[in-house]
């Protein structure tokens, strides 16, 4: 084990971890982070998106070496602007049911609004075709990121 | 769980909280008498605290299905609370709280009256101080928004400030429930009260507890199920980084870590050899032809009428098709997770369970301890779908953190969970249609093969009949004069459990193909054929004219497109879908559009219900095009969302849902949306392509062109 420092929502971290360990057990054991939600391990279903330099990445496939040194921004850590335009849509398209996968379809949504500010229907299935809901709330999360994209939330 | 008759008798009572507080308690003595078809028996609490806020006790689970906010709504509307007043808190669940089973979409309906019931008996308390505080008649005060008016002089005074007296007053044992006519808060799009932390990653799932000391558990499990550990070697995995110990854990073997990573990496370490048991050699090629060889008995009697399958014999044509449907897992996003802590004198457990009162029972047991020294939280759930109705995960939990003396958290991973499901029944079906020389139809059978859910839960149950796997058959709504429905009970040994609408979910697909095949054979189109035979059955009628018309039925379509319909009755609700398809020249479908008409009776959220439409076809989508789990040497052959898909969103077409209610009793709604979809699609491809699928899912080959 080597002492490795992760910048997690602005923060400095000092974790004494391996190496090898995907991003997503240290955010949620080490750190405490639990809104990234594990769902699969294999990179299948987008539960643990967090975003790495602004990205939108897959924390189970991703380990602590690899993000060392890069900015990390978790579902706690959204930037107050994007967090609050995109919270205010999901919550007037009343998105979540049982609300899991809701973590990595608002970073996965984030980091779509960040590159393309008025996405077509076609760039959102892009971006979220990678994100599962088995509660099948996709037609409300495409509302929600056409919502968020012209900057309502009523 | 199939529907439940509940009898019962309830009773008020009243306690004085610490603290200024009226609370209200509905107990409900005499449930229904058997556990397996999801009897209720609750405990349901209501406060109203000195500060006016209303808290309602929830003994239901957060699905998604939106109980956390439903329920609170039944008990605002009698209680007339202001809606911003109303919080809630999750049930810890205790044996006073009866049965907390969350499932046959039961939640609203079971609780509709004791709810409502509560509410009002708080409201007249409510009122009655008003009026002592006043001096005045009681007829001329009422309740309104949070407060109790003096009509005449329009003095008002909050609820905060009149709980110390109401709570003085004895409970009116048969308080006056509101007529549905003046509901004002029922039949709303209120927001729901979990949505934001559900948005900002404070929402607490069962992963997301955490305990001081807690270690995290990957259970090594033999593939084949029944299968066990015979012997294991724990030294690999002790050398791996943060494992702290290896235990026995029933059947399997467990590796304790300090995080997850590290028990998932000493679990892959470890050295187990197994004994694969009895199932060793099961296949599903083998399934499928020892139920194709049992279809040649005659089953257990599910229905009869007039002359039954004898009145084929004098029909002008029969026609007759075997349909198939897999096993399916339940595929929650959330993998299968439970966490406990054992001590001395106490058991503590963190479930996202569907049934807390369940996990109570098996904590108990697995913890060698009374029930009243067990404490159980019910988590949000992520995803539950019948899964969650079994209760393996909090024995192993249970189990561990007793022989560790730390609390552990155990974690299965996406392939644990994919391979250690209690799967939806694999079933084959025979069925026959006679019809006269004017196309129509005089006699109907349907022979079901399969295994029996209750068979395998319910040892007393084994080799009668299983009401959950006939359910949507035996219960076909069309006028056939003559109609037999028969149920032989194969069960090859794979274990099977309950999945979003049962056996619906199989039949449903099963009989509203056929009807189109029958339609056909008459040379009837699908809709003009369900009409007439659904003549008596208003409300099956009612949803199936709204959609048709909604979707447009009959309207041309290009070439490669097709509408396909389908209706169904279940869990005391109604639903038709019409669904419109385009299927590739490779075979590739893509399901555009699904027009659902619903009638739940009474609409207690018409955003809930719709939501739950869209899930419902989501959930329908997957299985139809996607779902199968297969058995090679005993052991499931899939092990994640690579090789058992679920819909994705670019998958999932649009859905216009519109509410029919009836007015009737109130239906339930979190699994009535998901028999039509698969049928609806079929039918549509059938359409689209002259091509008819009679094995689920929908394989590409079997539609292509050409």
């Amino acid at each position: 084990m080597a002492s490795i420092t992760l910048t997690v929502n602005g923060r400095a971290r000092a974790l004494d971890v391996d190496p090898a360990m995907p991003l997503l057990w240290a955010l949620r054991d080490t750190l405490g982070l639990t809104g990234t939600k594990f769902g699969c391990g294999m990179g299948q279903c987008g539960a643990c998106t967090v975003h790495l330099d602004g990205e939108a990445v897959r924390s189970c496939s991703t380990t602590v070496a690899e993000a060392a040194g890069r900015t990390i921004t978790t579902i706690e850590g959204l930037a107050p602007a994007v967090g609050a335009k995109l919270r205010g849509a999901w919550l007037a398209e009343q998105v979540p049911q049982c609300g899991y996968c809701q973590s990595g379809q608002i970073m996965s949504a984030a980091a779509l609004l960040a590159k393309q500010p008025a996405p077509l229907d076609a760039d959102i299935e892009r971006a979220l075709s990678g994100n599962l809901c088995r509660c099948g709330t996709y037609p409300r999360i495409r509302a929600a990121i056409q919502r968020a994209a012209k900057g309502g939330a009523r | 769980m199939t529907t439940p008759r509940i009898t019962r008798r309830e009773f008020l009572e009243t306690t004085a909280l610490a603290g200024a507080g009226l609370a209200i308690g509905v107990r409900l003595a005499d449930a229904a008498p058997a556990r397996a078809t999801a009897a209720l028996q609750a405990d349901v609490w209501l406060r109203v605290g000195a500060d006016g806020l209303v808290t309602v006790t929830v003994a239901r689970s957060e699905l998604g299905q939106g109980v956390r906010t439903a329920l609170p709504m039944l008990v605002a509307e009698e209680l007339e609370a202001d809606w911003k007043d109303v919080r809630i808190e999750p049930a810890i669940a205790a044996a006073k709280y009866g049965d907390m089973t969350t499932g046959g979409s039961m939640s609203i309906r079971s609780l509709w009256t004791p709810l409502r019931r509560a509410g009002a008996a708080a409201r007249a308390m409510l009122v009655g101080a008003a009026a002592q505080s006043w001096g005045v008649e009681r007829a001329t005060c009422r309740a309104e928004s949070g407060t109790v008016v003096h009509v005449p002089s329009g003095r008002r005074l909050a609820y905060g400030a009149l709980v110390a007296r109401a709570a003085q007053l004895p409970v009116p044992e048969d308080p006056p429930l509101k007529d549905p006519k003046t509901f004002r808060l029922l039949g709303t799009r209120v927001a729901r009260l979990d949505v934001p932390a559900k948005l900002d990653g404070s929402a607490v799932f069962g992963l997301d507890v955490r305990l001081p000391g807690m270690l995290f558990a990957s259970v090594a499990r033999c593939p084949v199920p029944g299968g066990k550990a015979a012997d294991f070697d724990p030294a690999p995995a002790l050398a791996v980084p943060g494992v702290r110990r290896v235990d026995r854990c029933g059947s399997g073997v467990a590796v304790l870590a300090e995080n997850t990573w590290a028990a998932f990496k000493g679990r892959e370490a470890l050295k187990v050899s197994w004994d694969e048991g009895a199932l060793a050699t099961l296949d599903s090629g083998a399934i499928r032809r020892a139920f194709e060889e049992k279809a040649k008995q005659v089953g257990l009697p599910a229905r009869k009428e007039g002359q039954g399958a004898a009145a084929l014999a004098g029909c002008a044509r029969t026609i007759e098709a075997v349909y198939e449907v897999p096993y399916l897992a339940h595929a929650a996003l959330e993998p299968v997770n439970c966490t406990a802590r054992v001590t001395a004198d106490a058991c503590e457990v963190w479930a996202p369970t569907q049934s807390a009162s369940d996990a109570l029972e098996w904590a108990a047991r697995t913890a060698e301890m009374k029930p009243e020294a067990v404490t159980v939280h019910t988590t949000l759930v992520g995803g539950g779908f019948g899964r969650r109705l079994m209760q393996d995960y909090v024995a192993q939990a249970v189990m561990l953190a007793k022989a560790a003396g730390v609390p552990v958290q155990v974690v299965w991973t996406r392939e644990d969970d994919t391979r250690h499901d209690f799967y939806r029944p694999a079933t084959y079906n025979l069925l026959r249609a006679g019809l006269d020389a004017n196309g129509s139809p005089v006699a109907w059978t349907h022979r079901i093969v399969g295994p029996s859910i209750l068979g395998q839960l319910v040892p007393e149950m084994r080799g009668g009949l299983d009401r959950s796997s006939v359910m949507g058959a035996a219960d076909l709504p069309y006028a056939i004069p003559n109609l037999e429905v028969d149920w032989v009970l194969h069960d090859p040994g794979v274990p099977v459990g309950w999945w979003r609408s049962v056996g619906s979910s199989q039949n449903a697909f099963v009989t509203e193909c056929f009807v189109d095949e029958v339609a056909a054979a008459g040379g009837h189109d699908p809709l003009a054929f369900r009409r007439a035979l659904l003549r008596d059955q208003p409300r099956h009628l009612a949803v199936l004219n709204l959609a048709a018309e909604k979707a447009g039925w009959g309207a041309p379509l290009p070439p490669r497109r097709g509408r396909g319909l389908a209706v169904h009755g279940s869990f005391g609700s109604f639903v038709a879908m019409v669904a419109e398809v385009a299927v590739a020249d490779d075979g590739a479908v893509k399901v555009e559009r699904v027009v659902c008409a619903v009638d739940c009776g009474m609409v207690v959220h018409p955003g809930l219900v719709e939501a739950q439409m869209e899930s419902a076809v989501a959930f329908g989508l997957s299985a139809a095009l996607h779902g199968e789990i297969t058995i090679e040497q005993g052991a499931v052959v899939q092990s994640g969302f690579d090789d058992y898909p679920v819909l994705r969103l670019d998958e999932m077409p649009a859905v216009e849902v519109h509410l029919a209610p009836s007015g009737d009793a109130v239906g339930g709604i979190g699994e009535p949306g998901v028999p039509p979809v698969a049928p609806a699609v079929v039918n549509a491809i059938a359409a689209a392509t002259g091509k008819r699928v009679r094995r689920l899912p929908v394989r590409a080959e079997e539609v292509r062109k050409g």
